[in-house]
This record gives C-alpha cells, sequence and structure tokens, in this order.
C-alpha cells in the first residue's frame, strides 16, 4: 500500500526531527554523523600518505608539519587517527545489524513460542552472559585466525545472544495482548502474526538496543585490536594506535590522546542518540521501558 | 437535607492541566458539591466526565499535572488546598476515608491483612497498640467477614475480590472517618458480591452517621445506596437532586438519555443509544455542553452556557428548559430468531482444562476437576446465545475453544456443515477459520496500536479473500460504514478514536470474513452505557439483516436480556439452566440464576436486591455434584454433594440442572 510507506516515510522524519530538537539527540546525532563523514572522506583529506615513516622525527610534538605529532616510527598521528576507524565502523555497522536480525528474530521467535524451547534457549543465554565478553571471542578467534572476515560474523554471532533476552521480553509482553490472539483465532500464519503484529510493537525497543550495542560492539572490536586480534598494522586502528602509543605515553601522551578522544566521542555520540532516541520513542531506559 | 453546615463543601471549583499549546484546559468547570453528615451523594457520570478528579479533590488531592485553577475546597470548614501536608496526610485516611475501585492493588501484597489494618490504626488513633488486633478484629466483623482472626493472618492474595474490598472498607473506617470517598468501589466485583458490598456501606453509613460521597458510572449502584446525585458531563454540574426525582423523572435530557441507555432486567427491549460524544477539554465550548447531542437544544442552547435553574422535585439543572426532558419510552424490541433457522454450531459435551495435568498428578489419581465441563449447545443462524455467570465461570474460556485459541480437553465443536472442527486453531480449515470470529471484551487490548484502522481491517479481507488495491480499499470502507464510521477513520490509528469507536472498528474487523458466527466476549463491559446501548444495536442489525448468530458472554443478565434468543447460565465451567431467554429469567429457575437476577440492580430507587447466594468465591470446581453446592441457599443435603444433578426440562427447550423437583423451585424463585 502506498498510502502506508507515506506514513511510514512521515513518521520516520518526524522521528528525526524530535530526535535532533533534544539536546542530546543533537550532540549525539552531530558526533555520529561528523565521525561517518570523516571514515567516508578522509582517505582524500589526509595529509600524509599513513604508512610513510620518516625516522628523523620518532615521537615528534606537535607542530604545524604535524598538528598531532608522531608516533614511534615516524607516522603522522593525525593520517592515522583520521583513517583510524573506518575499518571499525564498516565491520561493526555490518555486524551490528546482522546481530540485531537474528537475535531479535530469535528472541521474537521464544517469546512467542514460549514452552520448553524458550527455557532451553534462555538459560544457555545465560550461561553465556555468565562469561565475560572477550574471551570467547578471543577463543574463536584464535581458532580461526583474524581478519574481517572472521571478525564479522564472530562479533555479529555473540553481540547477537543479549538481544535474544531483550527482544524475548519485549515480545513477551506483545504476545499477551488480545490483537495477537486475534490473528490466531483469524488463522494466520505464524511468520505473519511476528511480522505484522509484533514487529512493529517491538521495533522501538530493539531500534534502541541496537544503537546501545553498536557501541559495545565497536568497544569490543577496539579491545581485540589493542590486544593485536583485531586490525593488522600497517592499517590504522584506534585500539591497535592506542596499544603502540601506551608505551611512549610520558614521552608522547599525544600519540595515545588522540585515537582515545576519537573512540570516545564517537561512542559518546552513538550513546547519547540512543538515550535520546529512546525518549522519542516513549521507551524510557531509566524506567521500565513501555511499549 | 439537615441544616447542619456541610461536611465537605466544594465551591466553583475549577481544575485544569496545561496543554500542549501552553493554554489551560479545564477539566472541572465551576463545579459546586456539598455533602452533611449522614449523608450520601452519588456522583455520576461517564468516562471521562471528571467524577474521580472532583473527588480526589475533596481529598486536597490532584492526580500529577492537574492544578486548581479557582473555587474552594472546604472539609470541616477549612480549604484543604491551603492544610499543610502533614495535615493532610492526618485527615486522609482518618477523619476522611477513601475506597479506591481496585483495592486489591490497593492492598501491600508482602504484607499480611492483619499489619495493614494495624498500620492504619496506629497512624490515625491513638489506641494503645496492645489492643490493635482485637480492634481489628472487631473491624472486620463489622464489614461482615466470617472468621477475622483467619483473614488477619492471610496476605491479600489470599482473599477474593469481594473480601479485599471488605479489608479496603475495614482500614478506611479504622481511622473513625467523618466522611467516606468511593471511587466506584464495586465496579470490578461480581453482581452478588456487589449487593452484599453496597449494604454493607449502606448500613455503615447510617450507623455511623457519615458523609459518604460515591462517585459511580452505574445507576443502579448510585439508586442502592444515595439519597442525593449529582450528574457530571464534561466537567460541569448538570443536574443535581433528590435520587429518587432524578432516578424517576431526571430534569436534565442528558440524565434522561443516561437513563434511557441502560438496559433493565424485566424488559426485552434494546436500550435506546444516544450519539455523538461529550466535548473533550481541549475543544472550544459555547452554550450548553450537552446541546450537540441534545434532541430538544435551540439556539439559545447554543449561544451561553445556562445556569443551575430549579426543576421539579428538588432537583436543578443546567439547562435552559429544566424538566422538559421526555420520559422514558420503550425502545424497540430485538428481533426473534425464527423458529426453523439452521444450526450454525453445534457443541457438544465441551469440555477444556487450562493446564493439561502432569504425570504425577495422574499416577496420583488427584486430577483436578476441568474448568469446563459438559457444555452443550446448539446456534441457529439469525440466532443470539447469552452466556451468563460470574467472573471464574468460565464463559471466557468456552469462547476461546470455540475459537480454537484453547483447545478442548474433550467434546465436538461442529460447525453448519456437519464436519467436526479440530481443537486447535492452527489444524483448522481455512473455510472453517473463517466461518467463526471473535470480537474481544477490551478493544485497546485487541486492535494493534501500531496499525492504521485501514491495515487492521485489510488483515482478514487479505486472509480470506485475498483482495488488494481498489477492491481491498472499497470493502474497508463499507465494513466502516456498516457499522456507522466514517471512512476518514481509515487513516487513523486505535489510539485516535474514543472506546466505542474502537470496538466498532473490531466489530467490523470481525465482519470483514463475512462469518456465519460471532463470538463477543463480554464486548460491552468496557463500554459506556450510552455507548454499549449503540453497540448492542449495531449487533442486533447484523442479526436481522445477515443472519449472523453471536454468542454473547457477559455478566451483566439485563445486557443479556435484551439482546438474546436463549440464554445459558455457567457456574464454575458447568451449565446450571439453559432455555429461551423469556423462561431463564422467569420461573422456575435453577438456585443459582435465581440468586443472580436477585442480586441484579436497577436504576430504580424501589429496586430492592435479594441476597440470596453467601459472596464466598469458591477454590475451584467441587470434584462430584452439583457445581453451586457450596453456596447454594437451598441445598438438599448430601444429594448435592455426590450426584450430578439431572437435567429436568421446565418447558420445551428449558433444561434446569437441579436436584431439587421443578414444582419446588418455582416457589424458591423469583415470579
Amino acid at each position: 500500500m502506498s498510502a502506508l510507506t507515506a506514513t511510514r516515510r512521515r513518521r520516520a522524519g518526524a522521528l528525526l526531527r524530535d530526535l535532533v530538537a533534544r539536546p542530546s539527540g543533537a550532540i549525539g546525532v552531530a558526533l555520529v554523523v561528523a565521525h561517518a563523514l570523516m571514515a567516508l572522506f578522509s582517505p582524500w583529506l589526509v595529509p600524509y600518505d599513513y604508512k610513510a615513516m620518516e625516522a628523523t622525527i620518532t615521537l615528534a610534538e606537535p607542530s604545524a608539519a604535524h598538528w598531532l605529532g608522531t608516533d614511534h616510527l615516524g607516522r603522522d598521528v593525525l593520517t592515522r587517527v583520521m583513517l583510524g576507524g573506518r575499518e571499525a565502523l564498516v565491520i561493526t555497522g555490518i555486524a551490528t545489524p546482522v546481530a540485531m536480525l537474528w537475535g531479535g528474530l530469535a528472541g521474537i521467535w521464544l517469546g512467542l513460542r514460549g514452552g520448553w524451547p524458550d527455557e532451553v534457549a534462555m538459560r544457555l543465554v545465560d550461561a553465556f552472559l555468565a562469561l565475560p565478553g572477550i574471551l570467547p571471542l578471543l577463543v574463536l578467534i584464535t581458532v580461526f585466525g583474524t581478519g574481517g572476515e572472521v571478525l564479522l560474523p564472530t562479533l555479529a554471532f555473540f553481540f547477537g545472544i543479549p538481544v535474544i533476552r531483550v527482544a524475548r521480553a519485549a515480545a513477551h509482553e506483545v504476545v499477551a495482548r488480545d490483537f495477537v490472539a486475534a490473528a490466531r483465532a483469524r488463522g494466520h500464519a505464524p511468520l505473519d502474526i511476528v511480522r505484522r503484529e509484533i514487529l512493529p510493537n517491538v521495533t522501538d525497543t530493539l531500534l534502541v538496543e541496537g544503537a546501545m550495542r553498536w557501541s559495545w560492539m565497536l568497544l569490543g572490536f577496539s579491545a581485540l585490536s589493542f590486544l593485536g586480534f583485531g586490525v593488522a598494522p600497517p592499517r590504522p586502528d584506534w585500539g591497535l594506535m592506542i596499544s603502540d602509543a601506551r608505551v611512549y605515553m610520558s614521552l608522547a601522551p599525544w600519540g595515545v590522546i588522540a585515537p582515545v578522544l576519537a573512540l570516545s566521542t564517537l561512542i559518546i555520540g552513538i550513546n547519547l542518540t540512543a538515550d535520546a532516541l529512546a525518549g522519542a520513542l516513549g521507551l524510557d531506559r531509566g524506567r521500565k521501558a513501555v511499549i | 437535607m439537615s441544616a447542619a453546615a456541610p461536611l465537605i463543601d466544594i465551591r466553583k471549583l475549577c481544575v485544569g492541566f496545561r496543554g500542549r499549546a501552553g493554554t489551560i484546559l479545564p477539566v472541572l468547570h465551576e463545579v459546586d458539591l456539598s455533602v452533611c453528615r449522614g449523608e450520601s451523594l452519588g456522583i455520576v457520570g461517564e468516562s471521562g466526565s471528571g467524577k474521580s478528579t472532583l473527588a480526589l479533590a475533596a481529598m486536597g488531592y490532584l492526580r500529577p499535572g492537574l492544578q486548581k485553577l479557582a473555587g474552594a475546597v472546604l472539609f470541616d470548614g477549612q480549604e484543604m488546598f491551603d492544610r499543610p501536608a502533614a495535615e493532610l496526610a492526618r485527615i486522609r485516611g482518618g477523619k476522611l476515608g477513601l475506597i479506591p475501585q481496585n483495592s486489591g492493588q490497593a492492598l501491600t501484597p508482602t504484607l499480611r491483612i492483619g499489619a495493614q489494618i494495624a498500620e492504619a490504626l496506629r497512624l490515625h488513633c491513638d489506641h494503645d497498640p496492645a489492643t490493635h488486633r482485637a480492634r481489628a478484629c472487631d473491624l472486620l466483623e463489622q464489614v461482615r467477614l466470617p472468621e477475622p482472626e483467619a483473614i488477619l493472618r492471610r496476605y491479600p492474595h489470599e482473599l477474593s475480590g469481594g473480601q479485599q474490598q471488605r479489608v479496603a472498607i475495614a482500614m478506611a473506617l479504622a481511622g473513625e472517618p467523618d466522611a467516606l470517598l468511593l471511587d466506584e468501589p464495586t465496579t470490578g466485583l461480581d453482581v452478588t458480591t456487589q449487593a452484599h458490598i453496597l449494604d454493607l456501606l449502606r448500613d455503615l453509613a447510617r450507623a455511623r452517621s457519615m458523609a459518604m460521597v460515591y462517585v459511580s458510572h452505574d445507576l443502579g449502584v448510585i439508586a442502592r445506596v444515595c439519597d442525593r446525585v449529582q450528574v457530571l458531563y464534561a466537567g460541569e454540574t448538570v443536574l443535581t437532586g433528590p435520587a429518587r426525582a432524578v432516578l424517576r423523572a431526571p430534569a436534565h435530557p442528558y440524565t434522561a438519555a443516561l437513563l434511557a441507555a441502560i438496559p433493565r432486567l424485566g424488559e426485552r427491549t434494546l436500550p435506546r443509544a444516544l450519539g455523538g460524544r461529550p466535548p473533550g477539554p481541549d475543544e472550544p465550548r459555547e452554550g450548553c455542553a450537552f446541546a450537540p447531542r441534545c434532541a430538544l437544544a435551540t439556539g439559545a442552547c447554543r449561544a451561553a452556557r445556562p445556569d443551575m435553574a430549579e426543576a421539579p422535585d428538588g432537583q436543578a439543572a443546567r439547562c435552559l428548559f429544566p424538566g422538559a426532558a421526555p420520559s422514558r419510552d420503550a425502545g424497540h424490541a430485538a428481533p426473534a430468531c425464527p423458529a426453523d433457522s439452521p444450526c450454525v454450531l453445534r457443541v457438544v459435551d465441551l469440555s477444556v482444562r487450562h493446564a493439561r495435568p502432569g504425570w504425577h498428578m495422574r499416577l496420583r489419581g488427584r486430577v483436578p476437576p476441568a474448568t469446563v465441563a459438559g457444555v452443550t449447545f446448539d446456534l441457529r443462524r439469525g440466532e443470539t446465545l447469552g452466556l451468563v455467570g460470574e467472573s471464574g465461570s468460565g464463559k471466557s474460556t468456552i469462547l476461546r475453544a470455540l475459537a480454537g485459541l484453547l483447545p478442548p480437553a474433550s467434546g465436538e465443536i461442529v460447525p453448519g456443515d456437519g464436519t467436526r472442527l479440530a481443537g486447535a486453531v492452527e489444524r483448522r480449515r481455512p473455510q472453517d477459520l473463517r466461518r467463526i470470529q471473535m470480537i474481544f471484551q477490551n478493544p485497546d487490548a485487541s486492535l494493534n496500536p501500531r496499525h492504521t484502522i485501514a491495515e487492521i481491517l485489510a488483515q482478514p479481507l487479505r486472509l480470506y479473500f485475498g483482495l488488494t488495491g481498489q477492491a481491498l480499499a472499497a470493502r474497508a470502507e463499507e465494513l466502516l460504514a456498516t457499522v456507522r464510521l466514517g471512512a476518514e477513520c481509515l487513516d487513523r490509528r486505535p489510539g485516535q478514536l474514543s472506546g466505542g469507536e474502537k470496538q466498532r472498528v473490531a466489530v467490523a474487523r470481525a465482519l470483514a470474513a463475512d462469518p456465519e458466527v460471532v463470538l463477543c466476549d463480554e464486548i460491552t463491559s468496557a463500554l459506556d452505557v450510552s455507548v454499549q446501548a449503540a453497540v448492542l444495536d449495531l449487533l442486533n442489525d447484523l442479526k436481522a439483516r445477515r443472519g449472523m448468530a453471536f454468542v454473547f458472554v457477559s455478566h451483566d443478565l439485563a445486557v443479556v436480556r435484551a439482546l438474546s434468543d436463549r440464554v445459558a447460565v455457567l457456574y464454575q465451567g458447568r451449565l446450571c439452566e439453559t432455555g429461551p431467554a423469556a423462561a431463564v429469567h422467569g420461573a422456575p429457575s435453577h438456585p443459582y440464576t435465581a440468586a443472580l437476577l436477585g442480586a441484579a440492580l436497577a436504576p430504580d430507587p424501589d429496586h430492592v436486591p435479594r441476597l440470596l447466594a453467601e459472596d464466598a468465591v469458591d477454590p475451584g470446581p467441587p470434584a462430584r455434584g452439583c457445581p453451586f453446592q457450596r453456596r447454594c441457599p437451598v441445598r438438599r443435603g448430601a444429594i448435592c454433594e455426590t450426584d450430578t444433578p439431572p437435567a429436568r426440562e421446565a418447558a420445551p427447550g428449558h433444561l434446569i440442572r437441579c436436584h431439587i423437583p421443578l414444582h419446588e423451585l418455582c416457589a424458591t424463585a423469583p415470579g
């Protein structure tokens, strides 16, 4: 129905306006957009080649030539910070929707199905959540090796597990309502019920959850890089840069501060956006989530 | 009215909230109210009329967001809103008691009843703490709870709804109040329980010479407990007067219309619906607020807001023509179902369990009795079958089983073509699914709030008829017209419609399937009486014109009487009595039917309910014998506990399941 898509588009527009009208939303969206633009256009904007080493000016202080100084190999820090978010953003940017999709669908299905599959799956999720997050990631990466083609599915898988729990809780509340019973009584197929009756009532919760998951995943990715399992040198990455530069922190603090600032502004931006999104959608994360 | 100064005196109270645009929107508009000691005042109005706001304002409380704009609220001669918080806390629950609608939620679930009553005593009395237990027992006896010592040790969830309400009354009495505010205290209760509680409240108010302010939407309740009535409409007082006069010959056309919209037990006619809806706080008002819906309205009514005018029998009405309202005329009768119409649904020996008994229960032979058992009935084309019973009688369970949402444990469901229907909805054939449609109690829950009305109506049309595009839109519009809604509703969401409009959309969605049988689960109980009348009218129209058959579940005997061709009375999932509506409502009656009919209220000051059955709620159906054995006032002894009562035919098609012979039942039943 074209009228329906039009209403949807109107709703999305209104939501964006509402989002930007909130102070946290305006700051958050500005930060995220700035980072996205930077990642998109940085190859044409950077002053130097990110691989170019200059042995004469290792650990140089910020100057007119090198605004953020150089690292221990004499590479320009500004160039590497500008480029350092690209891989993280691309991989988490794809892995987050994948995680939301599979975790969300699994959670909704469990909420609708109930019974023993629900019990078993939720206990497994509980058991997984009891482990420190980075541990299972490290195990998989040691087995399958690093690189985007391993990192992306691994992150998507592990960050989807907590989503199951959120989606199931949201779906559970909707499933108990009479409009789902009405749809069942009419004889709609289960997939139809999920798509038409349940999804529209849980997308808001999942949207906010997705934004939160994204920031967690960025942190996770940076942590892997920091530990040497993420992006392979010499390609620039914030986690890797922090790891490399922390040895020289007393000599060249800018080498650590710059990538930390870049990473934290992005994560703060995402979190602020998620908060404002929750407010604009009428889901208060401080209080109980209402649908 | 006594000459003494009123205890609660509200003068020209205006309450409002700040709207989106920053303007103040009024909720109460210059409302006066006064109650003396020993007097009981009923505040009547439909949802949104401001009656609860007014009652809470009498306690010096306004819900968050509301603000007092003008006027005075005096209790015992002193302004409530000027008092310091500590003093207010002492008065509330002390001299001024409140009994809320749902006391199950007002009681703390983690504390025993004894502790909660003791708390009320500690806060509001100077008695010696050592006497609290005896005092609490005494209070529970005053509210006629049997075995008060045992009740004190229980937690709220271990009590029935009626018992919880009695405990709430006892707690209000602990502060030895001068005035009681009651906010729909019996609305969620069964008729027999309600009648007992109302009796109790009346007697308490008389014995203690308390002032009572009783808020209700139910004129039947008001008729039972109140001396004086004040009718609110859209935040204004439109009528005040002695209860008898207001209920017999209301001087304001709104009250007359409200009375006409209430179905009466003794009559087999449909109530008259009142069209339109009251203006919201955000709508500009010129003239009389009721003028747009009033049959008597003239240009003068629309020009200026009328003042309160003296009317006959001590009434005062905000009307230019007080007393001119036509007296209640008979509504039109529901069309009867032709005797030769074919059967569209046959239910044979249906039994339903909510939980399948586990293997350990079956091994030990301790299988609990089924929630619903032995239910048998036929439904013919164009017939309405009313299923009546108190909460927990299994009415809704039967509907859910028929709809396939709760597969029956045994029994047969046979649609018109004679094939047996599968229990679970997933295993039914598509053509069978289309034939049976269900409408739910609360349209807020049964309509997906995220969909537009167009999308809601499109779902059955796509599923059953594969309609798309222009044909789909045209059919959806047609359906809306059938339920008397305009096409402009198509783009709205349920949240933008009123309660009655939402329920009509739910009816339209059921009609979309072009069903043979429509299952109605208490579909008017969440609606105001004026709206209820319109929905009932609509159902009857569909029945007459399209030959649809309805299974209409309700706890309201008068509604069932007005609508049904045949009635089945259920108690704890078992049929007590089935038969033509007139026969079931007349003699002879099953003792349970007699108890239900006797306890029903009517908006008539001379109607006195007869309290036959105890109002306690049984833990579950008994394993053997008559389901009504524990509460039956005319029990015959051992046979009732051991043998299932036989079905005796009092008249063709009128079955009564009781051990007492029919000629003796005639003597016990109301004439």
